[in-house]
This record gives C-alpha cells, sequence and structure tokens, in this order.
C-alpha cells in the first residue's frame, strides 16, 4: 500500500464545531482531526448530524460556535468557492446542460489565471482516463447510466486536485453490484491519487468497507471514532454494536470485575463470563449490563451437546424459529427460554460437515467467553 | 356529454374559422363568400397605414416582453429567497395582476400615468435650460410600460416554476467548484432558467401584440394593429380585416406553440 507519509499538522480538524438550526442542533461541539491521505467515513443514521458535519467543510455551512480547519487555517467565513474541498454530490449534481468534457473542466475552468483551453482539454482527458470514462467526453449527461455519471461527478471533482475529497452518500443511488464495485475502486483511487477522502454514509458495509477511520455519530455527537476493526471488535457500547454489523444482545447485572474478565449475571440467571469492551476501568459491580455476542462467533449443534463438541466454553439449548438461507451461510433464529431469540450465523463450510437445521428442530448453540463482551447500558 | 363537448368546441371555433375563411373571399364584402383568393392578404400588406401599426406593434410588444422578461426574472429570483406570511402576499399580488381585467389596468395606467405627467411636467419646464422643456405625454413609451407592467407577471409565474423545479445541489456544485456567485449565476442558474425566461418572453409578445385595450387607454395617438383593426371595423368589416386577423392569429399561435413547446421540454428533463 503506497499510503502517503502522515504529517504533522491534520488535514481537517473540527474544533467544539456546533452548528443549530434554531432550537435543533445537527452539530454539537464537534471535535476530531482527520489526517492527510486518510480515507475516512461519517457512520450514522439520518438526521444523525454527518451530512451537516460535512457540509461544514464544504462550506455550505458555517458552524454557529467552533472552528473548522483546512490544513491548519480556519475556514470560519470562507465561502464555498474560496475552499480547497471538492464535493461529490449525493445526487451527483452533474450539470445538464453541459456534455461530459464540459462537467469535468468546469471547476478549471473557474480558476483564476483561467488555464489554457489545450491544458484543460490535456485534464480533462486524464481525469476521464482515470475514472474509465475515455471515450464519453462529449455524450450528455443523461445519456450516461448512473455508474458512469458517479464516475462523471468523482472526475469532475478530482480534476483541480484538492486538498480533501468530501462524498455525500455517493454510492447510494447504485445497485447493489454496481455498488460493490465502486467501493473497490474508489478504495484504489483514493490510494493512487493520495487526496484525502471523507465519506459520508448510512451504510456500515461501505464504512466498514472502505475507511481507515469511521466516525460513528448520534445526535450530532461523536459515539465513537476508530479503524473497522476496533469498531467491530470493541464496539463502546450498545449503539455501535447494534449500528456496526449484527449483534446478540442478553441483558443482565456485573457480578464480578477481575482484570480482563468480567462476570455478567444474565437476567435469566446464568452467569457469563466476558471480555471488556474498553481498557478504562468503567466497570462497577451492581451496574446494569450487555452481554454481546456476534451471530458469527455462536456455534450450532445437535440437540444436548456438550460443550466440548460444540467447541465452545457457553452452552444454551434452544429451538429453531427461522432459517434463512444466504448462500454462503445461513441465519438462524434460535429462540431460548431464558435469553430471548438469539441470531446464529452458520458459514457453509460447517454446514457440510456438520449439516444443517430445520425449522422447529431443537439445538444447542455457544460461544466462547472471549468472545463474549461486556457493554455497559449508558 | 360527447355531444356537448362538441358543441362547446364548435361555438368556440367556428367564428375564428369563419374569419380565416372569409379572408380567403375573392369577393368585395365580409358576408358574401365568391370564390377563393388571396388577393386581400395583399391589400392589407399594401395597406401604409396597416404597415405603420404593424410596426408600431411589434416595437411595444418586442421591447416590453425584453423588458418584461428581464424585470420578471429578476423578481422571480428574489422571490425565493422570500419566506413565510410575506411570500403569501406577493405570490397573491402577482396573481392579482394577471387576473385584473385588462380595462381596469388601463383606466388605472392612463389615471397613474396622466397624474405622473401633471406633477412632472411643471417641474421639468422648470428646471429646463434650453428654450423648449420636453413634455411627456402619452405615447409609445406609455404602451410599453404598461404592458410591461401585466406581462411581467406571467414570467415571474413561468419563471418561479423553473426555479422550484431547479436542482439546488447544482448551484452547491458549482460554489463547490471555485465559481463565484456570478460565474455560478451565469454558467449555472441563467442557462437552467433560459427555457422559462425564453417561453416567458414569448407569452409576453403575443399578450403585448394582441392587447387592445389597455393600448386603447395608454396610446394616445399612437395606432397599434389591434387598434387599427378596431378602428376599420368601424368602416364595416372588409375581408381586408379578416386577413390582418388571421395573420395576426396564426402569428400569436406559433408563438405560443413554441412557448409551450419549450416549457415542455423544461419539464421533461
Amino acid at each position: 500500500m503506497t499510503s502517503p507519509a502522515q504529517t504533522d499538522t491534520p488535514d481537517i480538524r473540527f474544533e467544539n464545531a456546533t452548528k443549530r438550526y434554531g432550537d435543533v442542533v445537527a452539530v454539537d461541539s464537534l471535535s476530531l482531526a482527520i489526517d492527510k491521505g486518510e480515507f475516512f467515513s461519517f457512520l450514522g443514521p439520518s438526521g444523525c448530524g454527518k451530512t451537516t458535519s460535512l457540509r461544514l467543510i464544504a462550506g455550505f455551512e458555517q458552524p454557529t460556535e467552533g472552528d473548522v480547519l483546512i490544513g491548519g487555517a480556519s475556514m470560519v467565513g470562507t465561502p464555498p468557492h474560496k475552499r480547497p474541498v471538492n464535493m461529490v454530490f449525493q445526487h451527483y449534481a452533474l450539470f445538464p446542460h453541459m456534455n461530459v468534457a464540459d462537467n469535468v473542466g468546469y471547476g478549471l475552468r473557474q480558476l483564476s489565471p483561467r488555464p489554457p483551453k489545450s491544458e484543460i482539454q490535456k485534464r480533462v482527458d486524464e481525469t476521464l482516463e482515470l475514472v474509465q470514462l475515455a471515450e464519453y467526453g462529449k455524450r450528455r449527461i443523461w445519456e450516461l447510466s448512473g455508474g458512469q455519471q458517479q464516475r462523471v461527478a468523482l472526475a469532475r471533482a478530482l480534476i483541480c486536485r484538492p486538498t480533501v475529497l468530501l462524498l455525500d452518500e455517493p454510492l447510494a443511488a447504485l445497485d447493489r453490484k454496481l455498488r460493490r464495485e465502486m467501493q473497490i475502486e474508489l478504495q484504489t483511487l483514493q490510494r493512487d491519487v493520495g487526496i484525502t477522502f471523507v465519506l459520508v454514509t448510512h451504510d456500515q458495509e461501505e464504512a466498514l468497507s472502505m475507511s481507515d477511520r469511521i466516525c460513528i455519530m448520534r445526535d450530532g455527537r461523536i459515539v465513537q471514532s476508530g479503524t473497522p476493526r476496533e469498531l467491530y471488535d470493541r464496539p463502546l457500547n450498545r449503539y455501535v454494536a447494534d449500528f456496526v454489523g449484527k449483534s446478540n444482545f442478553i441483558p443482565g447485572k456485573i457480578a464480578t470485575v477481575n482484570g480482563r474478565s468480567i462476570d455478567i449475571e444474565s437476567d435469566g440467571g446464568m452467569l457469563f463470563s466476558c471480555n471488556p469492551s474498553t481498557e478504562q476501568d468503567t466497570y462497577t459491580v451492581g451496574d446494569s449490563a450487555s452481554i454481546a455476542v456476534r451471530p458469527e462467533l455462536i456455534s450450532i449443534g445437535p440437540p444436548g451437546s456438550n460443550a466440548e463438541a460444540l467447541g465452545t466454553d457457553v452452552v444454551i439449548p434452544g429451538r429453531i424459529q427461522n432459517r434463512i438461507f444466504l448462500g454462503e451461510h445461513t441465519e438462524y433464529l434460535v429462540s431460548t427460554e431464558k435469553y430471548g431469540e438469539i441470531l446464529v450465523l452458520s458459514p457453509k463450510y460447517i454446514e457440510s460437515v456438520r449439516g444443517s437445521f430445520e425449522r422447529d428442530e431443537d439445538v444447542a448453540i455457544g460461544w466462547k467467553n472471549e468472545t463474549a463482551l461486556a457493554l455497559e447500558d449508558t | 356529454m360527447r355531444l356537448y363537448s362538441i358543441a362547446v368546441y364548435l361555438f368556440l371555433y367556428i367564428p375564428i374559422g369563419i374569419i380565416v375563411l372569409f379572408s380567403f373571399n375573392a369577393g368585395r364584402h365580409a358576408s358574401e363568400l365568391k370564390g377563393l383568393s388571396v388577393k386581400w392578404y395583399g391589400k392589407a400588406l399594401d395597406n401604409p397605414f396597416v404597415i405603420d401599426a404593424l410596426f408600431t406593434s411589434l416595437t411595444i410588444a418586442f421591447c416590453a416582453a425584453t423588458l418584461a422578461s428581464i424585470m420578471g426574472t429578476s423578481a422571480a429570483l428574489a422571490l425565493q429567497r422570500i419566506k413565510g406570511p410575506l411570500k403569501a402576499i406577493f405570490d397573491g399580488m402577482i396573481y392579482i395582476s394577471i387576473m385584473i381585467p385588462g380595462i381596469v389596468i388601463g383606466i388605472a395606467t392612463l389615471v397613474a400615468l396622466v397624474s405622473v405627467f401633471d406633477v412632472l411636467n411643471p417641474i421639468i419646464a422648470d428646471v429646463w435650460l434650453g428654450d423648449k422643456a420636453p413634455k411627456l405625454e402619452l405615447g409609445m413609451i406609455s404602451v410599453i410600460a404598461a404592458h410591461t407592467l401585466f406581462t411581467m407577471s406571467l414570467v415571474i409565474v413561468i419563471v418561479r416554476a423553473r426555479i422550484a423545479g431547479m436542482d439546488r445541489a447544482l448551484i452547491e456544485a458549482s460554489t463547490d467548484l471555485y465559481a463565484s456567485p456570478w460565474a455560478t449565476f451565469r454558467q449555472v442558474t441563467l442557462p437552467q432558467l433560459a427555457p422559462a425566461i425564453l417561453a416567458g418572453f414569448l407569452l409576453s409578445f403575443t399578450f403585448s401584440f394582441d392587447d387592445f385595450i389597455i393600448s386603447f387607454f395608454v396610446a394616445g395617438p399612437n395606432t397599434t394593429l389591434p387598434i387599427y383593426v378596431f378602428s376599420s371595423i368601424r368602416r364595416g368589416i372588409t375581408p381586408e380585416v379578416n386577413a390582418i386577423g388571421a395573420m395576426v392569429m396564426g402569428a400569436s399561435l406559433l408563438l405560443l406553440i413554441v412557448a409551450q413547446l419549450l416549457l415542455r421540454r423544461d419539464h421533461r428533463r
């Protein structure tokens, strides 16, 4: 990987940036730094403040309080057309009265002094080549497919080589297969051009697959930020665990805390040993907490299997309530007497050895202690 | 129901059809059809009074439509920023000015112009240093002013509809790509609004060109084509008048169709 050298000044910094619309707080004293050359994502449901954060960088919104810095310089009061960032809009916002080449060259034509025509032409051709639309310069916008329009929008935003490229749900309008392809392409492109990418998305899969770092937002605040793996393996709380991937939650109370192991007594009466989700010493005996287990970390076997047969520490009997075949794996919804419904993801290669289960069949499920996380209820 | 609608259409279009038919009358009298000919068209176009009136009408229509397009577009752009009850008031005022009968606009404009002239003329005479002070009076310019007033509302309504349908993100995209507000207006907003502005221009042109009532009140000594037709009818309906009527109708219809096509294409995008 040819990731550019990280420098001391981050590319973008929010310093207690707050954006209010009347009584509504869209972004609530946001502080964070995005490094040079990083692929950074804002992830969250609609209304969490992620788009407003992006628009604060672009300059379409001005912070009510606090500051937004680009390359170390405060951007408060700087209008969008004087900021060294470019944006890919959600519905592309391509100019319908111009052809592809004129759309792509638009940013260059606004520079003063304006580059000569031949220079613009050359850069447009290069950029169209970069997004694999070399022969499309003369086409009209409405003659292009959604994926092609997406690339034109990308080319238009990249041609001026901005310090930061902002992407506002750029793949939301594409179908699933195309979205996968574009995710890979975007990631490759980002490495090739070495520009900082800031992505806004509500699609956790998109954020996980492309980003170097993700910031999960809720009600205008950061809930947790970190690498995709950190967020997935060490979610700080139930909100993150629920938003990033799927998870089972068993409610209970913290019974004992001893270093790297936390025992939670579930409401069903059983004692579960879990890993802490944070390094910090925040667990207090008696507090209510949840045991969180990812569905793909749960083993499933015939009824009466013991821990040894399942290869787990915990064994819970249950009954298959629903079964969804998803190709590479099967999703079972198992109802248990004391712990509610538990989702289990069983990969194809295990099924091919141990066999699969049908609806209404009795089963045993279980997991290893170290795969369960103790999440304090907040 | 079907018969009824046929009857309505016949009622609407038979008189127009008769005018067109009789404009091709070879005979001298408008009341009896004696063979077909285009000689009355030639006669009408040879008549210096008709040509004179036609040029007056065309000049007025062109000036009024141009002014209405510029002012109406500016107004529409300014009005999009207004919100709340003020917006409702402006909306109402625009629609009212379209719906007010021509005769009211005619009288009102006449009274307004004459009283303004009465105030201004003595002042101009006082401050004028030369021998003969210019005197403001009714004429072509007052017709242009009156026509601009009532056609401007049409442009506002048409252009505002287009603005409402325009993607705000286009403007944001332009400013994001380093275009100053003025550059954005010139390169994005104006081209996006162009079909609507042109349609508004054509409609204004047609309305001004066909207008009789308002012109009649404020034209002063000038004769527009509708005024000419009106005055010659008093000497009896001749095939010549029919020919003029048919030509005016044809031209107006053409402009209306072009305007409709522009708005339709606009809509499809």
